[in-house]
């Protein structure tokens, strides 16, 4: 019956300061191959690590100016965001940035009516979602979409309700969704959908028991939980399908405590940071996710995260519950 | 990102990682500048193509090159060669690209831009396509690129399910393949292609599962595909009437003082509710589509309310007031017959757009009683004692109780006969240990129960639970979920006769005799079977194991519910309490509410998290705001219930800030934790 309380003395810890110190590190650590070809989604790298920082409470230790004067630099003058300076705008990012001047509680420095409105507009016909102007059609875009709209309040610049339709049309025989209709369910995909009928109020288009089991049956033995079947277990999963599975209220039909134990074994005990799966190189993407994920597991001193706006209650609480 | 060893690097491979940086950086930075001074020159394009045989994944380098297209097709539309070595161009840059890193989302958009663009070479495409998938079968970037290209060139969709079948031939476990499959079979079946009629082509397709699930019991693709046959057999299109309240036949009283109306209402008009409950969601119930002939007054102007979020205009469950009058002195008792149409006029719709079409009526007697009027009296419900037992051959019982399924019409023979051979292909399984044999089985028998209620006999409860008991041993990962498969097969025993359901049922003697289910101490963890249960007016569910009341808002005469001692852990868990207008009492002491900081029912409920109507009332703008957004849940959930009677004693939430706070968002309340509160 218990499954959080008896195996946590066995098992290691999370070492919090280290990750912490890695994250501030990898910021100034530029000079490596593997980090500059991530520069141009330097903005989703951003939001990985002042988030993850958010929920190990070290957000303070960031130059809050230094991160808003370089994130301004990213936008467009379509009022999109780039994953860096010179690069192109895209919803990707655009969200990212929202999410991060959500953190600082800085949302007032932005040009609200230009940014939803380069978000609304990239709405089809169909209800979905391009990414930019190039038009590729996803229903990550779809939650993008709906997420920074309604952080920033203006759902009312879209048509929900087409919007909703779309992604009911992504609906799978698994109880899962895909990026188009008729795509194959995948759990970064469910949590998009998941989360954009979350936000909409529309989780009563979920077959709750249907995907409920098709997601908890994501864990495997190692208690790691995989993207889709047949798959190997990832960390980034822990979020995917953790929050995805919180959302309908059917997170119990996994058991935690294997999951905790899977996400600990996959830290970097020595120089911090969190890999896909054991003893593979760490990186900041999985890093956030395995702290994210652990946050869903109610993990002690991890501060708790908002599984649809995939950030901390207590900035979403701050933004949505109050007038 | 994935599947890279950490290890720690040598001075020399840092160093040469460094070295190719900075190259990478230069490339980049010159990119840019092209970019943004839109030069478009062959050298600035090989430059992008570099960058891009570096990094697929610079998607501000595939703008990049589209921009270019169109720049040089605007100069050369006229001639169509040219335009098409520009656009192979295109295609070689995106084939090199793809063969670097296939899971590229640029890459594989630009290439669908390009073919957008009308280039002739669209056959080409399936052959690379066949490459990338022999090497990769899973890659869904493929499988969707495919998608698209049969579309595009109008490739059939039986030649799309061979390939789907020699692709299922080549690895059993292809999920994608599985996938794919069920999405042409689908639009064949929906469109009753030639071939393609459901009694014939599912029991084929259980043919062809079988392999998948039997060869290895760890192999999931199977799994899920016969459970979507599963639904396709037991399933019909068609939305079906399922319940109602009152019954078909039935007698109901009602009283000024009962608990069966809504006693809240001063005005002399009271009203009781008329409950449909379908086996889907449905939309387009109204007064249009629901046909009523009865001398009660009020009823042309009928409103028809679905039970569910607010945002949603479908639903299982529908709710009608229908409005007599208490007052007029009659000293003979009155009687109204009521005789309700279904789907007479068209307009039933299910959420999947099939119309409700096998009209369907039921007639109910109600009978109003000239009773004394006593003031309710404001006493305390203590779920102790004042229970006295029904006997199970009691008219009033029966005359409540109708476990009838409503439908009958609908040829299930092919169905049926579907099950029957699962049943007997699975019991025979050479590994009797097996979770997915186990759980197949036990999926199956609950099937068949739902085929044929009428028929008890042939439904093994003890087997299914049995089977569900067993896996909670064996898969002790997903205890949980059989758990809450268990919950729902003990529901659906209990429910399953007069007799079973009859030793859970009491009258209680301190409220007009109230009709009272009490499954207290059942080890339940959900809640189902709820339509067989629409005439409980108190519900006694304490020591169990639930954490959510989700299916009690079709239980529209509750007016006492006991949760005490379960699993609940927030306010939004109750969040279906909400449409029940006549719950007075309320326990839900001794739960887990205010001890966790993840809220799983956070998106379940009505708040602006989920962009629901949010407007504060009196109450709310009254009240210190700090308060409501630190209890914004109690304060949603609580503010929409009448209640007379609240405990919440034995939960963290529960302490002195909170206890005050309470009485302000329920103004009606008299009871809480126990203690008179002032008035
Ligand atoms: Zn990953």
């Amino acid at each position: 019956m218990s499954s959080s309380s008896s195996s946590s003395s066995q098992m290691g810890e999370l070492v919090a300061d280290k990750h912490v110190r890695y994250i501030l590190m990898s910021e100034k650590k530029k000079e490596s191959f593997e980090s500059v070809v991530m520069d141009h989604l330097r903005m989703n790298g951003a939001y990985w690590g002042l988030t993850t920082l958010d929920l190990l409470d070290k957000l303070p230790s960031v130059s809050v100016d230094e991160v808003v004067s370089w994130l301004l630099t990213c936008q467009h003058e379509s009022g999109g965001f780039a994953g860096n300076t010179g690069h192109d705008p895209h919803v990707l990012y655009t969200l990212s940035a929202v999410q991060i001047l959500a953190l600082f509680d800085k949302l007032d420095i932005l040009d609200v009516a230009k940014v939803s409105s380069y978000i609304a507009g990239l709405q089809n016909e169909d209800g979905s979602f391009s990414g930019d102007m190039w038009g590729e059609v996803d229903t990550r875009f779809s939650y993008i979409a709906i997420c920074s709209l309604s952080i920033l309040k203006c759902l009312d610049k879209i048509n929900v309700e087409k919007a909703v339709d779309y992604i009911v049309s992504c609906k799978n025989l698994d109880g899962g969704f895909g990026c188009t209709p008729g795509a194959e369910s995948h759990a970064g995909q469910i949590f998009c959908c998941v989360g954009a009928l979350a936000i909409t109020g529309s989780l009563h288009h979920v077959d709750k028991d249907l995907l409920g089991w098709w997601l908890c049956e994501r864990q495997v033995k190692s208690g790691g939980l995989n993207g889709r079947p047949e798959k190997l277990p990832d960390v980034c999963y822990s979020w995917w399908v953790l929050s995805s599975l919180i959302m309908i209220d059917r997170v119990h039909w996994i058991n935690k405590a294997k999951l905790v134990k899977f996400i600990l074994d996959c830290q970097d005990l020595e120089n911090g940071g969190i890999s896909d799966r054991p003893d593979d190189a760490v990186d900041i993407f999985h890093t956030y996710f395995g702290v994210a994920g652990l946050s869903l597991l109610e993990y002690p001193g991890v501060k708790a995260i908002d599984p649809a706006y995939a950030l901390p209650v207590d900035v979403i609480n701050r933004i949505l519950l109050t007038k | 990102m994935h599947g890279r060893p950490r290890k720690v690097y040598k001075p020399e491979e840092e160093a040469a990682s460094a070295a190719k940086a900075v190259k990478f950086r230069s490339l980049q930075s010159q990119f840019l500048s092209n970019h943004h001074n839109k030069i478009y020159t062959k050298e600035a394009i090989d430059l992008s193509t570099k960058l891009l045989e570096i990094n697929p994944e610079a998607y501000t380098a595939w703008n990049y090159r589209k921009l270019a297209v169109e720049d040089t097709l605007s100069r050369q539309e006229s001639d169509p060669d040219l335009v098409k070595s520009v656009l192979d161009e295109e295609l070689k840059v995106v084939e090199s690209s793809l063969k670097q890193n296939v899971k590229s989302y640029g890459a594989w958009h630009h290439r669908k831009w390009v073919l957008s663009k009308g280039h002739s070479s669209v056959g080409n495409e399936l052959r690379l396509l066949n490459e990338f998938q022999t090497l990769d079968s899973r890659n869904f970037h493929a499988w969707n690129y495919r998608r698209f290209v049969v579309e595009l060139t109008n490739r059939s969709k039986h030649d799309e399910l061979k390939y789907t079948e020699f692709m299922i031939g080549n690895n059993i476990s292809n999920y994608s393949a599985w996938h794919n499959r069920s999405v042409l079979l689908s639009s064949l079946l929906e469109r009753k292609a030639d071939g393609f009629m459901p009694s014939q082509k599912i029991p084929e397709e259980y043919e062809l599962v079988h392999n998948a699930i039997f060869t290895d019991e760890d192999v999931q693709s199977g799994w899920f595909y016969h459970l979507w046959l599963l639904d396709q057999t037991v399933n019909v299109e068609t939305p079906l009437l399922i319940s109602s309240w009152p019954p078909h036949g039935s007698r109901i009283n009602l009283s000024r003082a009962g608990c069966l109306n809504d006693s809240s209402s001063s005005s002399k008009l009271t009203t009781f509710p008329l409950i449909l409950y379908f086996d889907q969601a449905v939309g387009g119930v109204s007064s249009s589509t629901v046909a009523i002939d009865s001398e009660l007054k009020g009823i042309e102007d009928l409103v028809w309310e679905p039970v569910s979020n607010k945002n949603s205009q479908v639903s299982c469950v529908w709710v009608a007031r229908l409005k007599y009058m208490s007052s007029e002195p009659c000293f003979f008792p009155k009687e109204y017959k009521v005789k309700v149409r279904i789907g007479n006029s068209p307009g039933i719709v299910s959420s999947r757009g099939f119309n409700f079409s096998v009209p369907y009526e039921f007639v109910f007697t109600a009978r109003v009683e000239d009773t004394v009027q006593e003031e309710p009296r404001e006493v305390i419900v203590s779920w102790t004692d004042g229970f006295d037992i029904w006997d199970a051959q009691s008219e009033d019982l029966k005359n409540l109780v109708n476990l009838d399924q409503l439908n009958g019409q609908m040829d299930f023979k092919w169905r049926q006969e579907a099950i029957a051979e699962e049943i007997d292909l699975f019991r025979t399984l050479p590994d009797s240990n097996s979770k997915i044999g186990k759980l197949t089985i036990a999926r199956l028998l609950m099937a068949k129960a739902t085929m044929s209620e009428n028929d008890v006999k042939g439904v093994h409860y003890e087997e299914i639970l049995k089977l569900y008991n067993d896996l909670m041993a064996l898969d002790s990962t997903h205890y949980h979920y059989y758990k809450d498969e268990h919950s729902v097969a003990l529901l659906r025993k209990v429910t399953s006769s007069t007799e079973s359901l009859s030793r859970h049922l009491f009258r209680y003697s301190d409220m007009n005799n109230s009709v009272c289910l009490r499954l207290n101490n059942s080890s339940l963890s959900r809640i189902a079977s709820v339509e067989k249960l629409l005439f409980v007016q108190m519900l006694d569910l304490s020591h169990n194991e639930l954490h959510s009341t989700e299916g009690l808002e079709a239980m529209q005469l509750l007016s006492c519910l006991n949760l005490s001692h379960n699993r609940i852990r927030s306010f939004s868990a109750l969040d279906s309490l909400r449409h029940l207008k006549q719950l007075r009492v309320l326990d839900v002491s001794h739960n887990h509410i205010g001890e966790h900081s993840v809220d799983t029912t956070r998106y379940l409920c009505s708040s602006p998290l989920s962009n629901s109507e949010w407007s504060q009332d009196e109450v709310g703008r009254r009240m210190t705001p700090s308060l409501v957004t630190k209890y914004w849940d109690a304060y949603f959930v609580l503010r929409d219930l009448n209640l007379k009677q609240l405990d919440i004693a034995g939960n963290v939430v529960a302490g002195e800030e909170f206890s005050s706070f309470v009485p302000q968002v329920v103004p009606t309340l008299v009871w809480l934790n126990g203690h008179k509160l002032r008035s």
